[in-house]
């Protein structure tokens, strides 16, 4: 496929993994912040290929691993509502909440639909315009823009039984809280391709500034990923780490005007509850008030049970960076696809499932 | 999540095109990225065109890879 297979040459992939090893001199941590990245890195095996001077960790980036028991038990309780339809992307449908899973929930009474777009949420409100229909909002900024869009489609068709539980949250504010933990000691960051193909480049520039740590902003295929580890290296390396994008093709430094100002329009920068991390100020968002008829928080009320985790599991602090999969003593025994304990096996780009389907132990 | 496929737009009606990804033809919006024209590569996600690929930086960056892949060689 076009825009794929060039960058996905093997031969061209060994130069520059070879020029990776003669660019590194001292030990460099690196984040891949994306669960896209976690995924194409394992698949592709690059984290073996790469000089043992150049660590790679994995970040939160992955929004249906980052949701909080306490988001997912909303979504459950709201299900339960006598008529909902729930309108949901597939990956959430197995995370347990406190006390079930939304999969749990349809196997009861609760009408929850998997859907590929917002725009089939819309679909579905139209064809069943007796009954409210909900959409579960999670992601980053790369989905925000497309809640927003079906949210003033809604308001321009006239549609009145169509809901958001919005759960989106912000990339740059939580790499500070991270950094902030200063549990890492990271030298750079790997930073989300097609979240920035939506904020651009700029709301990393504090990265550097303020913390010293290098940024890249990177394409998913395996040369995508050198390139990215390679002008890192050259950062660290230099001692001037600043925001540069690897990603030309898809991202430009103040990224998608269009698809901001709809967010903008419809929605506004609130705190956000993240798994692992907890609320953090400033690192989501939520309905304005202009909208607040969809916004199913506002529209319905629900009576939620004390938040309860999952004993044992340390989704937290993978989610971190703190820990790996192969550290926590439920992996591939206790939690596995079939059977997830927490959201990182569940999720195709947890970190957890990406060990546990390519990682040779 | 945040995964996206690059996509060839075939025809544009409105807010909606039509796009093409190796033989297969679906409708997708373009709400977000109304700058779009036929023949164009877009980035599609969730049934929303979030991008319009940029052709000449694809072409920039694979130039790029060559020429620092051929460093190794000099040494």
């Amino acid at each position: 496929m076009k825009f794929i297979d060039e960058f996905r040459d093997v031969e061209l992939a060994k130069k520059l993994v070879t020029r990776i090893k003669q660019l590194s001199t001292r030990p460099t941590r690196l984040m891949e912040f994306c669960g896209g990245h976690t995924v194409s890195i394992m698949r592709s095996g690059l984290r073996q290929l790469l000089p043992p001077t150049v660590e790679m960790l994995s970040g939160p980036g992955c929004p249906v691993c980052v949701t909080a028991n306490a988001d997912i038990d909303k979504a459950i309780a709201l299900a339960q509502l006598p008529d909902v339809i729930i309108t949901t992307f597939g990956d959430m449908m197995k995370v347990p909440g406190s006390y079930s899973s939304l999969q749990q929930a349809r196997a009861g009474e609760a009408d929850i639909r998997i859907v590929y777009s917002t725009q089939d949420a819309l679909e579905i409100a139209r064809d069943n315009q007796t009954q409210p229909v909900i959409f579960i909002g999670i992601g980053f900024e790369t989905t925000a823009p497309t809640i927003a869009a079906s949210i003033l489609q809604a308001e321009n068709e006239g549609i009145k039984n169509y809901y958001v539980l919005c759960l989106s949250k912000l990339c740059p504010p939580i790499m500070k809280a991270l950094l902030d933990l200063g549990e890492l000691k990271l030298d750079g960051i790997v930073c989300p391709g097609h979240v920035s193909a939506i904020i651009g480049s700029r709301p990393y520039e504090f990265i550097p500034r303020e913390y010293g740590v290098a940024c890249v902003v990177s394409g998913f295929e395996p040369l995508d990923i050198l390139l990215s580890v390679e002008m890192l290296v050259e950062q660290i390396e230099s001692g001037k780490p600043t925001v540069e994008i690897a990603y030309r093709r898809v991202v430009k430094p103040e990224g998608n005007k269009t698809a901001l100002e709809l967010m903008d329009r419809v929605f506004q920068v609130d705190s956000a509850d993240w798994r692992g991390i907890g609320v953090v100020p400033a690192s989501g968002l939520k309905i304005r008030k202009k909208f607040e008829r969809f916004d199913a928080e506002q529209a319905f009320s629900i009576t939620l049970e004390p938040v309860r985790e999952a004993k044992g599991c340390i989704c937290g602090d993978i989610l971190r960076g703190v820990k790996i999969p192969i550290d926590c003593k439920l992996f591939r025994k206790a939690c596995t696809p079939e059977h997830p304990v927490g959201p990182c096996m569940v999720s195709s780009e947890g970190s957890c499932a990406a060990y546990y389907q390519y990682e040779i132990v | 999540m945040c995964l996206a496929v690059p996509v060839r737009v075939v025809s544009i009606e409105g807010n909606e095109a039509e796009v093409e990804i190796g033989g297969v033809r679906r409708r997708v919006s373009i709400m977000l990225t109304p700058e779009a024209n036929v023949g164009d590569y877009v980035l599609l996600h969730t049934g929303y065109a979030i991008n319009v690929i940029n052709e000449a930086e694809a072409q920039e960056t694979l130039k790029i890879l060559e020429e620092m892949a051929s460093l190794n060689e000099v040494h």
